[in-house]
């Protein structure tokens, strides 16, 4: 169990603070990932993956086992399925990405239906329920984050180097079909982690529009990786808050914010580079 | 126009005794489906030597670059990266490699000091922290191409130029003895080619590296150059740049035109 802290309105109550563990974990986790994927220029990716992690949610239902973990096995499957394609350029990336979501869904489906139907515990999975997760699965999520964070720690600059050279990495010998898988494998642990919180529906959000807005501020990779980090922390506390606060679905609420952070910077930093160029114009 | 010489694959200087061989290939032959690209192609460079790859557009030279870098398997012949089979060579410390056109993001905010750190990520380092060795090789990889100034700045902020000068010394920062380049000037201002070529030649005479330099265009480097190689699917000539003069080309350092011209007009 996790104790209740002293923590102000919003997150004075247990099932708040749960939920707010687990929103700073997934904003942190989440764009970490994002960052190689963005360059990779696979943003979508995450939302295939989600879409194979439901039809592990529904095998998990049908057969009474903990969804988290069918699901997760379902998207380490299909991520691994998607690179393959990819790699070996059995066909264009974005029909290899089609052919997983749809396959995904439709599988999901069909589990679901020979089961229970669809009930509030596989809506909680599509449209994320943060405010219901357990304490274990707090456990889970946090766990499954700090091996995320862990391993972007430990092969960043491997990772780097293959997403935005990836003919030069396997010249210089670099293991680039290794380091791709375990990019895949990384981007199903961090959706299937994070699709109790956000939902399977936005959980590739979380991934994209903090390293969207963080492109935009940053001057390095490394300081890009830690503003979009940054932003995907700050958006689940004030999504959840707000969520709190209004009433409002609080996965929907945080990748609002997180999409609103973007609209915020983009126009700020397009208003502050034309400024000195009007200037300079008008004289 | 054809070319009178006989290939002759034998290196510059056979007086003098015969210095390793880094990167070779005898009989390499490729087709695109029914379409041949390269027949029978010998070549070789050794440590020391500055090699200049030319031939016209479509005569097979990025497929011979990567059939000497192993990403293509020949259809008969071999080439020899380090004395092995290109594919079978793992650690590629050894190898310093520019590619044509860099595929960076143009929103990635990578500085040149975080694209050339990837030049230490070879011979099985992947995974390990940067050690303080390392960060000196960096530094002094991004200040023999003259950027020490700009090693902090986002790559997609630079020139072309400057761009180009930061993949070269990525592939500095590995400490190659073998330096491939596949068109690294195409499209380069005329500081960061004067640069570009104090770099080469920098490499080969106070390291002993061998230089590969695929390009239609040689006007940066014609006086450092000891053999030019001329490709249209096969070798067409193989020797000194004097001897290629002779054959009509006119100078290669003087007018920057004459060799693509003469290029365009081998049969």
């Amino acid at each position: 169990m996790i104790a209740e802290l002293a923590l102000p309105f919003p997150f004075e109550l247990g099932f708040m603070q749960r939920a707010l563990i687990a929103c700073v974990a997934v904003g942190a986790f989440a764009p970490a990932i994002g960052v190689f994927l963005v360059q990779k220029r696979l943003s979508l990716v995450g939302d295939g993956i989600g879409h194979v992690a439901f039809a592990g949610v529904g095998a998990g239902l049908l057969a009474g086992w903990a969804p988290l973990w069918t699901a997760l096995v379902f998207a380490v499957g299909g991520s691994l399925g998607i690179e393959w394609f990819r790699a070996r350029r059995r066909t264009s990336g974005d029909v290899a990405l089609a052919i997983v979501f749809y396959s995904g869904i439709a599988l999901g489906v069909v589990l679901i239906s020979l089961g229970d139907g669809v009930s509030a515990n596989v809506l909680a999975y599509l449209f994320g329920q943060p405010l219901t997760v357990k304490p274990g699965e707090v456990g889970a999520i946090v766990a499954l984050g700090l091996g995320i964070i862990a391993a972007v720690v430990v092969l960043r600059r491997a990772l780097f180097s293959v997403v935005t050279d990836e003919e030069w990495s396997r010249v210089a010998g670099l293991p680039v079909a290794t380091l791709s898988s375990l990019l895949a494998v990384l981007t199903a642990v961090a959706v299937v982690a994070a699709m109790q919180i956000v939902g399977i529906l936005l959980v590739a959000a979380m991934m994209v529009l903090p390293v969207a807005s963080a492109q935009l501020l940053a001057r390095s990779f490394r300081g890009s990786l830690a503003i979009s980090a940054a932003i995907g922390v700050g958006a689940s506390i004030v999504g959840l808050a707000l969520s709190r606060v209004w009433g409002l679905a609080p996965g929907g609420a945080i990748v609002l914010v997180a999409a609103a952070t973007f609209v915020v910077v983009a126009v700020t930093v397009r208003a502050l580079e034309s400024g000195p160029s009007t200037e300079v114009a008008d004289r | 126009m054809t070319v009178s010489s006989a290939p002759d694959p034998t290196p510059v200087g056979d007086d003098l005794p015969r210095a390793e061989e880094l990167l070779g290939a005898s009989g390499l032959t490729f087709a695109y489906g029914t379409v041949p690209v390269l027949e029978g192609v010998d070549l070789s460079v050794r440590a020391g030597e500055f090699v200049a790859l030319v031939g016209p557009n479509g005569s097979g030279k990025s497929t011979l670059l990567h059939l000497l870098l192993g990403s293509l398997e020949p259809e008969a012949g071999h080439a020899r990266l380090f004395g092995r089979l290109p594919s079978a060579l793992r650690r590629r410390g050894r190898l310093g490699y520019v590619p044509q056109r860099p595929n960076l993001s143009s929103e990635l905010p990578a500085t040149v000091r975080e694209i050339v750190a990837a030049g230490r990520l070879t011979d099985g380092r992947w995974w390990l922290p940067m050690s303080r060795a390392d960060r000196e090789q960096v530094e002094h990889a991004i200040a023999s191409v003259g950027l020490a100034d700009l090693a902090h700045r986002p790559v997609n902020e630079l020139s072309g130029g400057q761009q180009q000068r930061a993949f070269i010394a990525r592939a500095f920062a590995s400490e190659p003895s073998l330096l491939v380049l596949d068109e690294p000037i195409a499209g380069v201002d005329a500081a960061s080619q004067r640069l570009f070529r104090d770099s080469l030649v920098h490499l080969i005479r106070e390291h002993g590296a061998g230089v590969l330099l695929v390009s239609h265009e040689l006007s940066a480097v014609a006086d450092d150059v000891d053999r030019v190689i001329v490709l249209k699917r096969t070798v067409l000539f193989d020797g000194r740049p004097s001897d290629l003069a002779a054959e009509g080309v006119g100078s290669l350092g003087v007018h920057a035109e004459d060799l693509p011209n003469w290029l365009e007009q081998l049969t």
